[in-house]
């Protein structure tokens, strides 16, 4: 891989991180409001896969999508709008209107981002319908947390997905906790893959904490998905650092589980490796952190500054107006 | 002019506008063999192949997941979720997805979607095969909804949903397939605006507004009670969502008295929806209690009998026109 691309996806798990660490700050001062639920530790599965779409492929997330949103629209895309949009001002990416659980934005191919889970796979089902349909290439990327494994919803898109073969990659992010509870404690399954037997897909299980494992396994399952030869089921094994949202103590989780997890955080592993690779030096990756946080400063700063909306814009953007002539 | 039936006019309204727009795909159970259950897409496997028309499962939640998909992507789905009722089992994709996206990205998506659905009892199909959901879908901000009553309304209507960018729930009465209704439908082109009730008989004493088959009841009753010098004013509604308020309250200013006619159980029905907007816009107006002819608040019996009671008729209309003239 060039060496550009391996920084490329460096600066972007951290930029996920740095973003993340000050929106959960801030949630806790009080400055943001509703729910917010931090992918911290999980970084390297939105970097990883992300790495292998074209901007006019599509994904889809959940109401953990910050890290999804920020993989997919590059690194050239300005932080701000999305941290105003956590602000719910009217500079948002959203206009105010989605929050964190629902941030989204089409024209980097981020489709949407949904909160009841499952309901975003179904979806992406369908972009990736539209993309057969059309003849395109496209290829659609749902994740999902392992939560949505146990949900109707996740057999009947893959069930569909798969006898249509569609171009969709279902990519799961297991961290093993749905919300409080333990997916091994309300499954029979050692292993998550063993669901894609059911569907005749190849399920391939990877270490979500190794981005450079991810970006190999994401870019086999693209390629196949590309060619038309159907979708692919991906468990990428990684832990969440901090609670199910911001302010859950989580402690349902065992110490030893959670010092583990911060033994496998994705950002310093990845960083040790890029030195030892010779990519970056120590102080070359310390600059990627200041200039990270530098973007972040500003992304904040514009979000303080930017207005609320307008008790109006309540009323807009419920119906698109016009309509196929 | 022409007579046709009310199915084929469905038929056509389909047909014309898969012939006119590649993007306009169907997705149902029995789509291929049959045509659905009643024949409504019936040769439109042979006209246009399986791709544009195609075949599911039996799963829901995995068909409105796709049309909402293909919707956002760029595609105009028709979905065929065969019986209303059956809306239920997708009702998130509905209410929280199809409906409420373009809102939550700040109207950067847009869902141009037709889903269709038989309504509405007297064929004896018992309690999950029978309902019309008008005040349940109704209560969906981000949703119209239209039901038309003749051949003309049908082929109109369906036209104009599927070249609408908004998801159109569209409810035809499974007892006018049945009783095959015929009325005059010609054969140039022509659609109807979504939004726009009809008035199906002037008259001058009491205002009757009413939907689907009860707009023929309505009509039966009309011509009885014009015997006894009683001239009713019939609205069809024909769209449920947006309700066309300015004619109803046009014809209960004329007449200064409102019954409604609605085959659902009468709490929280559309029924409920009309009288309070009269009510709260029109009070003035109106010369006499505003009534209500509708089903009792039960499930929908199976038993032709029973069946027969628990929907409303001419008799139960005759007697709310009498109790307020």
């Amino acid at each position: 891989m060039a060496k550009e691309k391996l920084i490329d996806m460096y600066r972007t798990m951290v930029r996920i991180r740095v973003f993340e660490e000050k929106i959960a700050e801030d949630f806790a001062a009080g400055k943001i409001p509703g729910f917010v639920h931090i992918s911290a530790g999980q970084e390297a599965n939105a970097a990883g896969v992300c790495a292998n779409l074209r901007v006019d492929d599509i994904i889809t997330s959940t109401h953990r999508g910050h890290g999804h949103i920020i993989a997919k629209a590059g690194n050239q895309y300005s932080l701000a709008p999305m941290v105003a949009e956590l602000y719910g001002k009217k500079t948002g990416v959203n206009k105010g209107k989605a929050g964190s659980q629902h941030l989204s934005d089409l024209k980097v191919g981020v489709l949407v981002a949904e909160g009841i889970q499952g309901t975003a796979l179904t979806l992406a089902g369908g972009a990736a319908l539209a993309a057969k349909l059309k003849g395109t290439d496209q290829v659609v990327v749902a994740f999902i947390g392992d939560g949505t494994l146990n949900t109707g919803r996740f057999h009947e898109a893959m069930n569909l997905a798969s006898a249509w073969k569609l171009p969709l990659i279902c990519y799961c992010e297991n961290n093993i906790w749905a919300e409080s509870t333990n997916i091994y404690q309300v499954t029979n399954l050692t292993d998550l893959t063993d669901r894609a037997v059911a569907y005749n897909i190849p399920g391939i299980a990877v270490d979500g904490n190794d981005v450079l494992a991810v970006y190999e396994v994401a870019a086999k399952a693209i390629a196949r998905a590309r060619k038309g030869e159907g979708p692919t089921f991906i468990e990428g094994k990684t832990c969440r650092l901090r609670g199910h949202f911001e302010g859950d103590t989580h402690l349902y989780r065992s110490q030893e589980e959670k010092d583990e997890c911060r033994k496998r955080d994705p950002i310093p592993r990845f960083r040790k490796k890029l030195i030892e690779m010779k990519v970056l030096t120590d102080k070359q990756a310390d600059k990627i952190h200041q200039e990270v946080q530098q973007e972040m400063d500003e992304a904040v700063k514009f979000a303080l500054d930017s207005p609320f909306p307008d008790p109006e814009d309540v009323l807009t953007d419920v119906f698109a107006q016009g309509g196929k002539k | 002019m022409r007579q046709i039936t009310y199915l084929q006019a469905i038929t056509e309204a389909i047909d014309e506008e898969m012939a006119r727009d590649p993007t306009v795909f169907i997705m149902g159970e029995d789509i291929r063999a049959w045509g659905a259950p009643l024949g409504e897409f019936k040769g439109l496997f042979e006209k246009y192949g399986g791709e544009r028309v195609r075949d599911t499962p039996i799963s829901e939640t995995a068909m409105l997941g796709a049309t909402a998909g293909a919707a956002a992507m760029g595609m105009r789905p028709i979905v065929h979720i065969m019986f209303s009722e059956f809306l239920g089992v997708c009702m998130s994709d509905i209410r929280c997805v199809l409906t409420k996206t373009r809102y939550m990205t700040g109207g950067k998506t847009k869902f141009p979607a037709t889903i269709m659905s038989y309504s509405g009892a007297g064929v004896s199909a018992a309690g999950e095969h029978s309902a019309c959901p008008y005040g349940w879908l109704m209560a969906i901000p981000g949703l119209k909804i239209v039901a038309p009553a003749t051949p003309y309304d049908a082929k109109g209507l369906i036209k104009s949903a599927i070249r609408e960018d908004n998801p159109v729930q569209v409810l035809y009465h499974i007892k006018l397939i049945f009783d095959r209704l015929t009325g005059e439908v010609p054969e140039e082109e022509y659609t109807i605006p979504i939004g726009v009730a009809d008035i199906k008989r002037e008259g001058s004493d009491v205002t009757v507004v009413a939907i689907g088959l009860m707009v023929h009841r309505a009509l039966a009753a009309a011509n009885k009670l014009q015997e006894k010098g009683i001239s009713l004013e019939i609205v069809d509604l024909r769209s449920l969502a947006p309700i066309d308020k300015q004619t109803i309250i046009n014809s209960v200013k004329k007449t200064g008295r409102l019954v409604i006619m609605d085959e659902e159980p009468k709490t929280a029905s559309a029924s409920a929806e009309i009288a309070a907007i009269v009510a709260e816009e029109a009070f003035d107006l109106l010369d006499a209690s505003i009534k209500r002819v509708c089903a009792p608040d039960t499930p929908i019996p199976f038993s032709p009998t029973l069946e027969k009671a628990w929907m409303p008729d001419e008799e139960d209309l005759i007697k709310a026109v009498t109790e307020i003239t």
